[in-house]
């Protein structure tokens, strides 16, 4: 019974990387788009969220079905428990993406604005996040998890960076108005999804160490703490 | 958890005990508190129901059994060779695996411990008999056929009454060697049930192979291996992270 489940928890893990992966890519395309004025790439993005959430409906029903046929204890349970909770932040991203997909679409049909605003930047460091907290829920990797949650606070400044950026390029371009706030959009959908990746990463520290370390005021810890 | 440490009701310090050359525990340290539901898991053979048996001296029964440390149980060592075996076996009750009703009727069976104990007027033990019966909830099944033999019971009330047997003689603490193995599911539900009221009063242990059945119904839970006692501590954290990589191994099955 036990190398059943085991073998049931394999896949699970495969399931989860691939959409993980499906993800990603639904991620750098988006922002490709963005940066490319790519309508039609943008669009692709669009359309293929459905397959996300079709994938993410299976996960959740796998999980159940797992929990419900074996009640998993220990660091099988916790490592469901993850995925479960991993696969839900994933499908936020993939949403997220779309978003960003939608905002690169009408910009796509708007003259270009010539402003510095650093999106590839913001861009590199969100998907880095994401990446790594795959890899850290793969390997079961916590030290890589803390690295993300760390990164976080970059993308939240960077973000409020784009805010005043974005401020004062109105006040100089008004006319361009719209198509600043579009922006401004894209970079707040961006350090929503670093949020997300920061959840995966705490879901993965959970799974490794069994310690919740969601809403701890004080820095991450560097280890585990038991009491 | 401050005011829990005053309640210890069973401290075990140090505790070896071999079966002439075999050793069957090993240092075995632990503290069960009182009016709680602990469990005890572990492969066959771990020495759990050895360490069950220390607590009323069963193991006194086999032959070449030595024991080294002390059982200290309400601030008495029961190990030590003076203990009154008599009232430490009236103290601590047992239920084992396969219900053993006397083949007596039901209402004998019950009042056989009080009978011994020389409570013997006849209201007194009609008395006890009812109680006993409504603390297991057996009294509104079978008050009309007390006199009905016990053998003829189903195996769950059967358990029951034997776990009523134990109340009659006012054990406090309760030792459940696999008590629901024998039972289908739904009885294995109401023994359980049976078990959760009776922690309001009693100092329940069970050793069980079913860790879903120790993980529903037990307070603290000690894993055993190959007669040490390898981890001891709050059920809940014992199932959803445990310390020790051999009882994480263990209860996910990975063990072996």
């Amino acid at each position: 019974m036990a190398e059943h489940l085991q073998r049931e928890i394999r896949e699970m893990k495969k399931a989860i990387l691939e959409i993980g992966a499906v993800v990603e890519e639904s991620l750098h395309k988006a922002v490709k788009a963005l940066q490319e004025r790519d309508e039609k790439l943008a669009k692709s993005v669009i359309d293929n969220d459905v397959e996300i959430d079709h994938m993410e409906v299976d996960m959740e029903e796998e999980c159940l079905k797992v929990l419900a046929l074996h009640q998993p204890v220990a660091s099988d349970l916790r490592l469901i428990v993850s995925i479960l909770k991993i696969n839900n932040d994933l499908e936020r991203i993939g949403d997220l993406a779309v978003n960003i997909a939608e905002r690169a679409a009408f910009l796509a049909t708007q003259n270009a604005i010539d402003i510095p605003l650093d999106f590839p930047l913001m861009a590199e460091k969100t998907k880095a996040m994401l990446r790594k907290s795959l890899d850290a829920l793969v390997n079961g990797d916590s030290r890589l998890a803390y690295e993300v949650c760390a990164a976080d606070d970059e993308v939240d400044a960077i973000n409020r960076q784009m805010y005043l950026q974005v401020q004062d390029a109105i006040r100089r371009h008004p006319d361009r108005v719209e198509s600043l706030i579009h922006l401004l959009s894209v970079s707040r959908h961006m350090e929503r999804i670093a949020d997300h990746a920061t959840n995966i990463a705490e879901d993965v520290i959970y799974m490794t160490e069994g310690e919740i370390v969601r809403h701890r005021t004080e820095d991450y810890p560097s280890q585990s703490r038991r009491v | 958890m401050g005011e829990d440490l005053d309640k210890l009701k069973i401290q075990v310090n140090n505790l070896n005990l071999w079966y002439s050359s075999f050793q069957a525990l090993k240092d075995v340290n632990a503290s069960f508190k009182e009016r709680l539901i602990t469990a005890i898991i572990g492969p066959s053979g771990c020495g759990k129901t050895t360490l069950l048996r220390v607590f009323n001296r069963m193991n006194d029964l086999v032959e070449g059994v030595r024991v080294a440390g002390t059982v200290m149980v309400d601030g008495i060592n029961v190990i030590a060779p003076d203990t009154d075996l008599m009232t430490l076996r009236r103290k601590i009750g047992m239920v084992f695996q396969r219900p053993n009703p006397f083949p007596l009727s039901t209402y004998e069976n019950v009042v056989f411990g009080p009978r011994i104990h020389g409570r013997a007027g006849k209201n007194e033990l009609d008395d006890i008999a009812e109680k006993s019966l409504q603390a297991v909830l057996l009294w509104d099944e079978l008050k009309d056929r007390l006199d009905k033999p016990a053998l003829s019971l189903s195996l769950e009330q059967q358990q029951r009454l034997c776990i009523a047997r134990l109340i009659a003689v006012r054990s406090d603490i309760l030792l459940l060697d696999e008590p629901c193995s024998a039972l289908d599911p739904q009885a294995t539900q109401a023994i359980e049930e049976l078990m959760r009221g009776l922690k309001n009063n009693y100092t329940l242990i069970v050793v069980t192979h079913n860790m879903q059945q120790a993980a529903r119904v037990s307070d603290e839970t000690g894993f055993m291996l190959l007669g040490e006692l390898i981890e001891f501590g709050e059920t809940d954290q014992i199932f959803t992270r445990p310390r020790d990589k051999r009882t994480e191994d263990y209860i996910t099955g990975r063990f072996g």
